[in-house]
């Protein structure tokens, strides 16, 4: 079997592809933060777009925002104009995670890594909890929309 | 609309669930009927959310109220849980890997591939993409309801 | 100009619908998956389709094959539109057939750059 390990730099593709997925599709430009570990954190969010890796390499990567941010930056992605979180926004947010995480891949062609179908979560203040004993981060991001924090978690397949 | 969505595909998933908690929990779960429902909004306080890869793609969700999976995972670890620890997070997210990977292996011809659990706490819903309707099972068993959720998608 | 968005999500649709209505295309139709776009593209006066890839039912690498094996339809200028981004799998669709191909994440302009280089070269 490989040899194949997580390393603080298999993040890189999804800050990077984060970063390119807002300049491209929503025009604005996200800054990341310092990358902070995730061990219990809990963070409060309003609407989650989480996607499932598997292949060579499995975890969850989700980008959850409050929803103010995320009514600005799906407003901004889809062309809209809502003041209230309905299935547009919903959907919208799936797409965006499901870009950033589709074009990430390229980063991690060692490991092969499939993904799965976007799930959104919505409910004020939720907090996402990572799997056990899994390499986890948390990635603050700032834009002219707000805020927002890109988690991932991955680890090698065994 | 686009997705079909095929009542077979969820039996694994729920003969898998039954499975779980029989063996895992100690509990007898009967499910109740299947509902699609298209955009509705499934309230939950704990969700143990697994991705689906492979010929088929979509996800599978665990999703109880706080008292039942209190009282679940009380069952499952053999010790009292009073609040949404960390005990509560592992064992939720192990529940949802275990019947996820068993129902894996009865959908052999999709060749999946299961993720690592997410696992949601605070009051929520599981509210989308639309573009797949979720096959809602209800479930009761001695520690309360709960339901199984499952969003699947044939690729090709 | 008639032409068919083929995605299953529907805020892909959305943005492309966006994208084309900004230059000038009104015609345009939606098709969620391969299999949809094949019945849609049955009507015919298509002249141009943008192919999502990962889709249920046919995907669009399918959907592409069919269009470019039937005599009514393979003169449709397929771009495909996806987030599948390594050499190979751009190597297979232009091999199947592709006019072009846009990976996401994609600026609007870029799609609207190619839209309008395979438009041109329809002419």
């Amino acid at each position: 079997m490989s040899q194949l390990k997580i390393k603080v730099e298999h993040i890189n593709p999804f800050v990077t592809s984060t970063i390119e997925t807002f300049a491209k599709m929503v025009g604005v430009e996200a800054k990341p933060g310092k990358l902070m570990v995730k061990k219990g954190n809990k963070e409060d969010y309003d609407i989650s777009g989480i996607i499932g890796i598997s292949g060579g390499a499995k975890g969850m990567v989700a980008l959850s925002f409050p929803k103010s941010t995320a009514l600005r930056v799906t407003n901004k992605f889809v062309g809209t104009a809502y003041e209230e979180m309905n299935a547009d926004t919903i959907d919208a947010i799936g797409e965006l995670a499901n870009i950033v995480v589709g074009y990430a891949k390229k980063g991690l062609s060692e490991f092969n890594v499939l993904i799965s179908l976007p799930s959104v979560i919505t409910g004020t203040n939720h907090q996402i909890m990572e799997p056990k004993d899994v390499f986890s981060f948390i990635v603050p991001f700032e834009t002219p929309l707000g805020g927002f924090h890109l988690l991932v978690s991955l680890k090698a397949a065994e | 609309m686009g997705a079909s969505v095929r009542v077979e595909h969820i039996n694994p998933f729920i003969e898998a669930t039954v499975r779980t908690f029989q063996t895992m929990v100690y509990s007898d779960a009967h499910a109740g009927k299947v509902v699609l429902m298209p955009g509705a909004g499934l309230r939950a306080d704990v969700s143990g959310i697994i991705g689906l890869s492979g010929m088929a793609k979509g996800s599978v969700s665990l999703s109880f109220s706080r008292i039942t999976a209190l009282k679940v995972v009380s069952a499952f670890v053999g010790a009292r849980v009073l609040a949404l620890d960390d005990t509560v997070t592992d064992a939720i997210g192990e529940l949802a890997s275990i019947v996820a990977g068993a129902a894996k292996s009865e959908l052999s011809q999709y060749r999946i591939q299961i993720s690592l659990p997410s696992i949601i706490l605070g009051g929520h819903e599981l509210a989308g993409p639309g573009d797949v309707v979720p096959m809602v099972v209800p479930f009761q068993c001695p520690q309360g309801t709960f339901n199984l959720v499952v969003r699947f998608k044939s690729e090709g | 100009m008639k032409i068919l968005l083929v995605d299953d999500s529907n805020t892909m649709r959305r943005i492309e619908k966006n994208t084309l209505e900004k230059m000038g295309y009104t015609e345009v139709h939606e098709a969620t998956d391969g299999a949809d776009a094949i019945r849609k593209l049955g009507a015919g006066g298509f002249e141009l389709v943008l192919m999502d890839w990962n889709m249920p039912n046919m995907t669009g690498i399918e959907a592409l094959k069919a269009i470019k094996a039937d005599p009514a339809l393979k003169a449709v200028p397929v771009i495909m539109v996806t987030s599948e981004s390594e050499k190979t799998r751009i190597l297979e669709a232009i091999q199947a057939g592709a006019a072009n191909y846009v990976v996401k994440p994609f600026q609007p302009e870029t799609l609207q750059e190619k839209i309008s280089a395979v438009t041109q070269k329809a002419k």
